[in-house]
């Protein structure tokens, strides 16, 4: 029973923005339950809806987890949207510039690696200014977003498909199988081969936090600097390094994408997912598990939106995932205290 | 202002403030248990007890901070109600907490006045404001310039205008908590003198400590509590400091250390012309030399501020020094990082428990481990060996006296005194070649204290130097082998504890005498 008490803040995120979102829904005039029944069936219905969700929850892991595990160092990366298209972008060009040179799994794995390291190098950035000159993370990881985005653009001229915004398109040789190649009700959805990469994140994320002596300076570093410092851990290398794995959870998003979706990089295809991660990171409780369910939690609801679409406001779905990372926060807080005195 | 001193006090009058029957719980946790407490109009009345015995919530009753479950207060035989600290001031209460309630940048007379300002029109007239200071501070023999700002006063003089500001107010009955942690032999001779005069114009003291000897040497009457409950009551005449302990704690307790005499080998630890900057970049730690040697206990003396933490801090890697040399058993180690100290045989207990020494929501087993994490057995290759890391705390648990002993269980729970013997017993298990022990039985409890001092001695004597860092200065000549001062970041005297006193040293610690 006590082990389940982390369950209950989160929880009641979920159902409170439930709750208000009814409010809104009743007053455009619509009935909540008919809704919600239809957003329910509309998701959770059919093999395709389930598809969706999982395609939708992939790149949430990864930023969630690049979120969560800067906040395990005690650092805030508000730049998980600048290091995944950062990434991406490298793996598109760098993908496109190979495909007609190798073979499609060399492709994809110098694509990704170069991607990834392209997400940690950026990332590692405000991580160096952190732990050289005191600068905040905050402030030079948000900056850094807006740099990002001119850098694409910026070099976007060279690596565009012609009067287009992305980057040449792989063959599919060079791209990650979908899972409906081999469960066919899964046909029509995107979902790919990364699914498993963002399980594998999963799992590595947890090891690499609770089983190894890196990963206990590095939550000693969130927790107590000080004393993580007492106890022999160089601390502003915790934070390059924290930042850094933070940058290459985030580019792993374009192995979703790039690799599994499209075949090539477009301009702003992350439309958020980077800052949606830190609602993710945040209503997951900064544990690789919890991630995973607000993931799917973010993804199912990204998808009940566009089915709802006819009967209320496409809005109303953007309002409801904000009241869920408001609900997220206060409850933490609030419903934690609260069973801190009762329990 | 205070009624003019009442001379004696007859046999009739009421006891000053009566606690009758109190019981406050705090959820399943029962902090005071049917508690009664008088005291005399006109005495000293020392309340003592260990950590979590109660005496702070039973005076949290009295000063209206809390509401008890039940039980009765009476004010000089009237039945009183306290809803808030204000109704108490209004009864004529004061209370002078551990930590002052000072605005720095203000006089001493601005202070003291706050809140009550004379005025005249519509402005504070100041001139009022400092004549009735000086006329309070001279009735009660508590010398202070009334022009004074806070911030350029010593810590005794701050609790002075605490004292003051008390009196300001009227308050005929004085709660002192633990006044004396913080002030120099010389201090709390002061101090005492003060209490003694408010005692002789008829006002009422009641003083929260820990401090037996203390007791013995300034109260009239003493109450002890154990568990929520009284243990006892004494006439202070009629007890001893060994009876006291007995009662405070339970059991009897050994309060003199029985220890060999020290056998000093090659040097654990050679310090030489150190100097050392603070944060605010002003020089600390001046041209500081010494040796500790294996076997042997070198105690440090000072004041809290006179660069202590600073050549600590340098010693354990902690701060950078700005010159000067630290080598650890003939090794030099200046610029070596604390995790290269740490491995070449440096054990460190942090002055500062919270913000170096423990790790509040990792669970005991990963605070036991602190500073090993990637030494063997804990750490195998890439990964930590979590059976190894259970079985350390399991043992280190039990040989420290860690309650309760589950190494699940986040260190945060613990309390206070559990939460230092599990940062002794990790410190300890590392069997370095040197200890740097800072304030190792701060916010301990007395048998905790007696716990700690013994080990802290068969670590000695197992062959490691031990560096002891005190502001419990009865700690530092019990433990001590050999002992300096440190004043203004230099080292002032060096001594032995046979050759010296608390008096001697307490001269050395504030720069009235050198060398």
């Amino acid at each position: 029973m006590k082990r389940l008490l982390p369950l209950v803040p989160p929880l009641f995120a979920v159902v409170a923005a439930l709750a208000v979102g009814a409010l809104f829904i009743l007053a455009v005039g619509q009935d909540p339950l008919t809704v919600y029944g239809a957003m329910a069936s509309g998701v959770f219905g059919s093999a395709y809806g389930w598809g969706q969700v999982l395609f939708k929850a992939t790149p949430l892991v990864f930023t969630g987890l690049a979120v969560a595990l800067g906040f395990r160092a005690g650092l805030f990366n508000i730049g998980a949207e600048g290091q995944a298209l950062m990434g991406s972008f490298v793996m598109g060009a760098v993908g496109a510039w190979l495909a007609p040179r190798a073979p499609g799994v060399v492709v994809m794995l110098v694509a990704a690696v170069a991607g990834v390291a392209t997400g940690a190098a950026y990332a590692a950035i405000p991580g160096v200014l952190k732990a050289r000159f005191g600068a905040h993370e905050v402030i030079n990881t948000i900056m850094l977003n807006f740099v990002a985005a001119a850098l694409i653009n910026y070099f976007g001229h060279a690596a565009y498909v012609h009067e287009t915004v992305h980057t040449p398109e792989l063959p599919p040789g060079a791209m990650l199988a979908r899972l409906g190649a081999w469960w066919p009700p899964l046909a029509g959805s995107p979902v790919n081969l990364s699914l498993f990469l963002a399980a594998l994140a999963c799992v590595a994320v947890g090891l690499l936090l609770w089983r190894t002596p890196f990963g206990y300076e590095l939550r000693a570093t969130g927790m107590n600097p000080g004393a993580a410092e007492y106890g022999g851990t160089r601390v502003p290398a915790v934070w390059v390094k924290a930042m850094a794995l933070s940058g290459a959870l985030s580019a792993l998003v374009g192995v979703n994408f790039v690799l599994g979706y499209k075949g090539y990089f477009e301009s702003n295809f992350t439309s958020g997912v980077g800052f949606l991660g830190i609602a993710v990171a945040l209503l997951g409780r900064t544990h690789p598990l919890g991630i995973v369910i607000a993931a799917l939690f973010f993804g199912a609801l990204s998808q009940g939106g566009l089915v709802i679409n006819s009967m209320v406001p496409k809005e109303l779905v953007d309002i409801l995932q904000a009241i869920v990372i408001l609900m997220a926060i206060v409850s933490h807080e609030t419903v934690e205290r609260w069973l801190r005195r009762h329990a | 202002m205070t009624a003019p001193a009442t001379p004696s006090v007859t046999a009739k009058t009421p006891p000053a403030v009566e606690l009758v029957d109190i019981t406050k719980t705090f959820g399943r946790l029962v902090a005071n248990d049917g508690v009664s407490l008088s005291v005399r109009s006109g005495s000293i009345h020392a309340l003592v007890g260990e950590n979590g015995a109660g005496k702070t919530t039973l005076m949290k009753v009295l000063f209206g901070l809390y509401q008890p479950d039940s039980g009765t207060l009476r004010v000089r035989g009237e039945v009183a109600r306290f809803r808030s600290p204000l109704d108490a001031l209004n009864a004529g209460l004061g209370m002078v907490h551990q930590h002052f309630m000072l605005v720095a940048p203000l006089t001493v007379a601005e202070n003291i006045t706050l809140g009550r300002e004379p005025r005249a029109g519509l402005s504070y007239d100041r001139r009022r404001a400092e004549r009735e200071v000086e006329e309070l501070s001279r009735r009660y023999g508590l010398r202070i310039d009334p022009r004074a700002k806070i911030e350029n006063l010593s810590v005794g003089e701050q609790q002075r205008v605490e004292i003051l500001k008390t009196l300001y107010r009227g308050a005929r009955v004085l709660i002192l908590d633990e006044p004396t942690a913080v002030l120099t032999p010389q201090e709390v001779d002061e101090l005492f003198a003060v209490l003694r005069s408010l005692r002789d114009q008829g006002d009422t003291v009641i003083l929260i400590t820990h401090k037996l000897r203390e007791v013995m040497e300034i109260s009239d009457r003493v109450t002890v509590m154990r568990g929520g409950q009284v243990a006892g009551e004494f006439e202070t005449r009629a007890t001893s400091v060994p009876e006291l302990a007995e009662k405070m704690v339970g059991r009897p307790v050994l309060l003199e250390l029985e220890k060999a005499a020290a056998r000093p080998a090659a040097p654990a630890l050679e310090v030489t012309a150190l100097c050392v900057r603070d944060d605010r970049g002003l020089e600390a730690v001046r041209d500081v030399s010494l040796a500790v040697r294996a076997g042997e206990v070198l105690g440090i003396a000072g004041v809290e501020g006179n660069g202590q933490a600073e050549l600590i801090e340098a010693i354990t890697g902690l701060r950078a020094a700005t010159s000067g040399r630290v080598a650890l058993s003939g090794r030099e180690i200046t610029r070596a990082t604390p995790l290269e100290r740490l491995r070449a045989g440096l054990a460190h207990v942090p002055a500062d428990r919270l913000s170096r020494g423990i790790l509040a929501e990792y669970d005991l087993a990963d605070n036991l481990i602190l500073g090993r994490q990637r030494d063997r057995p804990f750490a195998k290759g890439a990964w930590l060996d979590r059976h190894a890391i259970h079985a350390h705390a399991v043992e280190t648990l039990a040989a420290y006296d860690v309650r309760p002993p589950i190494p699940s269980a986040p260190v945060r729970t613990l309390s206070g005194g559990n939460q230092q013997k599990l940062v002794v017993g990790r410190e300890l298990s590392r069997k370095g070649s040197l200890l740097v022990a800072a304030h190792p039985t701060r916010g301990v409890d007395l048998g905790a204290i007696e716990f700690i001092h013994r080990r802290l001695i068969a670590e000695r004597d197992r062959g490691a130097g031990v560096l002891l860092v005190s502001s419990e200065l009865s700690e530092l000549l019990s433990l001590s082998d050999r002992l300096i001062v440190l004043y203004e970041g230099r080292v002032v005297v060096e001594t032995r504890p046979e050759d010296t006193d608390e008096r001697a040293l307490g001269l050395f610690m504030t720069g009235q005498q050198t060398a």
